[in-house]
């Protein structure tokens, strides 16, 4: 027994080596740029990959050969960084927080079918390191040495870090823009040179950590998204820029990970997420991370004051949900299918927009509250036998009920850490529906869900859809004109002042998660009778990063934006995914290409339009925006 | 017979459309080489003249691997591309999504390539049929031999999802059956994808089993078989494993092959019965590159519509169904037939061993294992079958 929890340990320090590798890259990445980097998890792919090709080019069996190769392949993804930062990053610096990780997520899939091209489908096994190919005898079973290898490169890479970071100017450097950005700035340091090299420091740590996979595991692609969310944790349950935070952390998950297969070995798809959950609780700011203070002041631009729509904007409305009603008249009805699901992801977007456009809380992990939804009226078709309009109504409550009692930790954090809390719960929602097999089907859903008799046609199903999402959304364009979203606004521009004038930001911020859940669950089972089936799948990342996705490209200081980011993100990928096998780059690059665009998103960079002809008609006489700053 | 002109006329002369739905992008390895065999099948009928006297047109779609954009695609390709019937399907979760679709819409559904049982047991329907050998059919298979072997004490490893669980499940079922003194030791559930290898492996040798069944395959299975390579948890012991032998994922392993495993599988480059010998040929002549699984899966179930919409005459759906139910169809593994108890075809899998031949893993002493013959009794599948 205690050999194997000494060996256990080892493997468990072993894999902690490479996540800390990508981690502590991604939390300089974002300490300094703010930018979470939805495709660090590309570049330690594109690692593995450029890694196997040179070593495999320069001769595996010699030590130059293989150690070589794993250094080129390192400086080659950091060369691969500087372009993505100079090409795309450097051009959105100045827009909203979150906004860059709509344009890095266009790079994870530009970068998925590069590599699908370069590198084929077949998965590449990469050859045993020179000198590390063998094993030892540690407490009578047998151990390889590479292991042992990785173990101390974490150590020894963390020592490397600290050196540069305490007795060199670049890290000293970095250390300051990590605490304080504008300051740095305004000391006159060249932001680009930094933010370039940082950015590269970090893409060359990724690749890094791919290349040293290569010995203990194959290259495969979809390495990609399942090293980006643990990466993930392992920054966030360090603290966020804190690169020792992320060694412990990674140590953290590896060992975990290493027992907890020994003793809940179906539970390893949650652990991680659970432990991030408990530690972000305890320790909202992460085990070694501290209260930013720069940050407090904001390091967006600032956002604009929302105004009630005038007459143009009301006009245009109602022209678009008299077209959309009126589309069964003119449009075959397979279109009709289409502007269904556009219409339950417009109600989707707009949920998530609610707790994060005025609500100040962006949520990595809102797919929880649809997913709930959709399995509310599932197990109740499934269990209680209800037919759809009873299940339609119990369904949202699930998803309000599990708002109610996340939002209760989740506003207690705030910007990433939120984020990541909300994430951390999506997947273990995600997990219950996966794991619970006797009562959810796991993996293989719950079938049968289809809609009542009279709602069973195509333009029946569009305007029970249509009608309930257009109140909806209306419903919640109305609560942010309410007191309510007054002071969600307020809460999210100053806390300080708004608790000073006797608003409870907490529970204000508890209310509009709890609502933002409950619309989705709306949402949700509306998709769940329009599919007829239910899936784990409606509550993975994936959806809930589609939801972020529309909301971001629509923009998120505007209230119509989510609504016109999903009919633009959605209708986009569905057109796509039928015009060319190829979809994932297309649709990155579009993604890219709006996002250089139009900074502000779709509707933002309209507005941003308008408000210019405005400026100039009237001389400055409209002041339409109103500055966010006031740190405390 | 006088009536079939006027049938073709009424149909109208335009080609008869598929609608092949799968997760290309997200599962390449296999689809790739899926798609391939696909188009190879199809070239061949429509080079013949069709069928029904009308070319066949396949319109394909990816899922991404997502259920939910799979029905999508299933609503558009009925509705829009008015497609005559649908086929494929990678994951279980996708094709039953499909299956309760076809139901739903009575539309006839081919499912090529997911494994899961419940596809035509549990939510088995009139309008699903299914070409490859199920978890069941494989494990059993698999039992056979594992049934032979002196081992005891057995540990598992499987994936954590419908697949894996379900293979554990009748692998253990059945072998108890076979040999009531067996043990099961130790079971671990990886992740798909994710396998954490050293510990995996560490967590099975410490359960000391003699056997071990491995469900894991793709990048999961390579992953566990360096690891266990080198810390020596197959030396001594024997090793029943699912799929292992399909080109897909055997190939990947290349020097690092663990010899001695007992697997299903597909021994590409030595079957050589003539209809095997013909498909490879063509396969080879038209993409300069071996047959994966996946492109024999590709090629039957193209092969086996078009042989229904010949026996059938028509492509009304349900006259189709009628005509699908017992139709014998060949195949790149010889002939085989869609059952009409259950609509599985009988489609068998090779069963043989692990070897390496100049550096790459390949199977011998195998066998073909007609999938007719690991099937439950017929009162059984009734029992499981509630759609009848």
């Amino acid at each position: 027994m205690f050999d194997l929890i000494l060996t256990q340990t080892l493997n468990g320090l072993a894999s902690a080596s490479s996540l800390f590798l990508v981690a502590s890259g991604l939390s300089i990445i974002f300490g300094v740029t703010r930018i979470v980097n939805f495709a660090h998890g590309s570049l330690y792919m594109l690692g593995a990959y450029i890694g196997w090709t040179l070593v495999t080019w320069l001769g595996p069996t010699s030590g130059l050969g293989f150690w070589g190769g794993v250094g080129l392949a390192a400086l080659l993804v950091a060369i691969i960084g500087v372009v993505i930062e100079v090409a795309i990053l450097r051009r959105i610096y100045q827009a909203p927080e979150l906004f860059q990780l709509l344009a890095t997520f266009g790079v994870v899939l530009m970068i998925q079918d590069i590599a699908l091209a370069t590198w084929g489908a077949e998965d590449k096994l990469g050859p045993r390191a020179p000198g590390f190919k063998s094993f030892v005898i540690l407490f009578d079973n047998r151990f390889p040495t590479y292991e042992l290898l990785l173990i101390a490169i974490g150590p020894l890479v963390l020592a490397l870090l600290w050196f540069l970071f305490q007795k060199t100017r670049w890290g000293t450097l970095v250390r300051a823009a990590t605490q304080d950005r504008e300051m740095v700035a305004a000391l006159g340091v060249n932001q680009r040179l930094l933010f370039t090299s940082v950015f590269a420091f970090g893409a060359g740590l990724a690749g890094l950590g791919g290349a040293l996979q290569l010995p203990r595991e194959a290259a495969t692609l979809h390495m990609d998204l399942s090293m980006i969310s643990e990466a993930f944790v392992v920054v966030v349950v360090g603290g966020l820029g804190s690169v020792t935070g992320a060694y412990l952390a990674a140590v953290l998950i590896g060992i975990l990970h290493a027992f907890g297969i020994l003793i809940f070995p179906k539970i390893t798809l949650v652990l991680v997420f659970l432990v991030m959950a408990v530690v972000l609780v305890v320790k909202p700011y992460g085990l070694m991370g501290r209260r930013p203070v720069g940050a407090a002041r904001g390091t967006a631009t600032a956002e604009p004051l929302l105004r009630p729509a005038d007459r143009a904007a009301k006009l245009a409305g109602l022209v678009a949900l008299i077209l959309l009603a009126a589309a069964p008249l003119v449009t075959p009805d397979y279109l009709l299918l289409t502007l269904t699901e556009l219409v339950i992801f417009a109600l989707f977007a707009a949920s998530l927009h609610f707790m994060m456009g005025p609500g100040g809380m962006a949520s990595f992990g809102h797919a929880a509250y649809f997913g709930l939804g959709a399995y509310g009226a599932a197990l109740a078709v499934k269990w209680l036998g209800a037919p759809m309009e009873p299940a339609l109504i119990f369904a949202p409550f699930l998803a309000g009920i599990a708002g109610v009692v996340f939002g209760w930790f989740c506003v207690r954090l705030s910007g990433v850490y939120l984020a990541m809390l909300t994430l951390a719960f999506a997947q273990i929602a995600w997990a219950t529906a996966f794991q619970w097999v006797e009562l959810t089907g796991g993996d293989n859903g719950i079938l049968g869900v289809w809609p009542s008799h009279w709602a069973v046609s195509k333009t029946a199903f569009y305007y029970l859809a249509l009608a309930i999402c257009a109140a909806c959304v209306v419903l919640l364009r109305v609560m942010v004109f309410s007191p309510l979203g007054y002071a969600l606004r307020a809460a999210r521009d100053n806390p300080l002042r708004t608790e000073a004038i006797g608003i409870d930001t907490m529970r204000v911020q508890w209310v509009a998660f709890t609502i933002a859940a409950f619309a989705a669950g709306i949402a949700g089972a509306l998709f769940a009778f329009f599919k007829g089936s239910v899936f784990p799948t409606y509550m993975a990342i994936p959806r809930s990063v589609d939801a972020l996705l529309m909301v971001l490209l629509g923009g998120v200081q505007t209230v119509s934006g989510p609504i016109v980011g999903a009919f633009a993100y959605a209708g986009l990928s569905e057109q796509l995914m039928k015009m060319t096998m190829y979809w994932r780059f297309t649709l990155g690059l579009s993604i890219v290409l709006l996002v250089v665009l139009f900074p502000r998103g779709l509707v933002g960079g309209f507005l941003a339009l308008r408000e210019r002809r405005d400026r100039s008609d009237k001389d400055g006489a409209v002041v339409t925006r109103l500055a966010t700053e006031g740190a405390p | 017979m006088l009536a079939a002109p006027s049938l073709v006329r009424a149909q109208g002369a335009g080609s008869i459309k598929i609608g092949e739905i799968n997760s290309y992008t997200a599962q390449p390895a296999f689809l790739k080489p899926y798609r391939q065999g696909w188009e190879l099948a199809l070239e061949q009928v429509n080079a013949g003249g069709g069928v029904l006297g009308r070319k066949i047109e396949t319109i394909f779609r990816d899922d991404a691997g997502k259920p939910e954009d799979a029905v999508r695609h299933a609503g558009d390709l009925i509705n829009a591309e008015k497609v005559d019937l649908l086929s494929g399907g990678f994951l279980s979760n996708v094709g039953l999504a499909l299956t309760d679709f076809a139901l739903q819409n009575k539309r006839l559904y081919a499912a090529s390539e997911p494994l899961s049982d419940a596809l035509v047991w549990a939510k088995g329907n009139r309008y699903t049929f299914r070409l490859r050998p199920s978890t069941y059919m494989q494990a059993a298979m698999l039992v056979e031999e594992a049934a032979k072997l002196k081992a005891r004490k057995w540990a598992l490893v499987a994936p954590n999802y419908e697949y894996g669980q379900s293979s554990i499940k009748w692998f253990k079922e059945l072998l108890k059956k076979a040999r009531p003194d067996v043990e099961f030791v130790a079971e671990q559930y990886p992740a798909l994808g994710r396998i954490d290898a050293g510990a995996t492996v560490q967590a099975l040798e410490a359960s000391k089993p003699e056997a071990i069944f491995n469900v894991t395959f793709a990048v999961d299975l390579t992953n566990l078989v360096r690891q266990g390579n080198t810390r020596g948890l197959f030396e001594g012991r024997d090793v029943v494993s699912m799929l292992t032998g399909e080109p897909e994922y055997l190939d990947p392993l290349g020097a690092e092959t663990p010899t001695g495993w007992i697997v299903t599988g597909y021994p590409h480059a030595d079957l050589a019965t003539p209809e095997h010998v013909k498909f490879r040929d063509a396969y080879k002549a038209k993409y300069n590159d071996y047959p994966r699984l996946g492109s024999v899966v590709g090629f039957d179930t193209m092969n086996s519509i078009a042989a229904a919409l010949a026996k059938a005459g028509t492509t009304d759906n349900e006259k189709l169904i009628d005509a699908m139910e017992g139709l014998k169809f060949p195949s790149a593994f010889g002939s085989a037939e869609y059952r009409a108890i259950d609509h599985q075809s009988t489609l068998g899998a090779f069963v043989g061993k692990t070897a390496l031949k100049d550096g790459k893993g390949v199977m011998v002493d195998w066998r073909y294992a007609d999938g007719a013959k690991y099937l439950p009794s017929d009162d059984v599948v009734k029992t499981m079958r509630p759609a009848g």
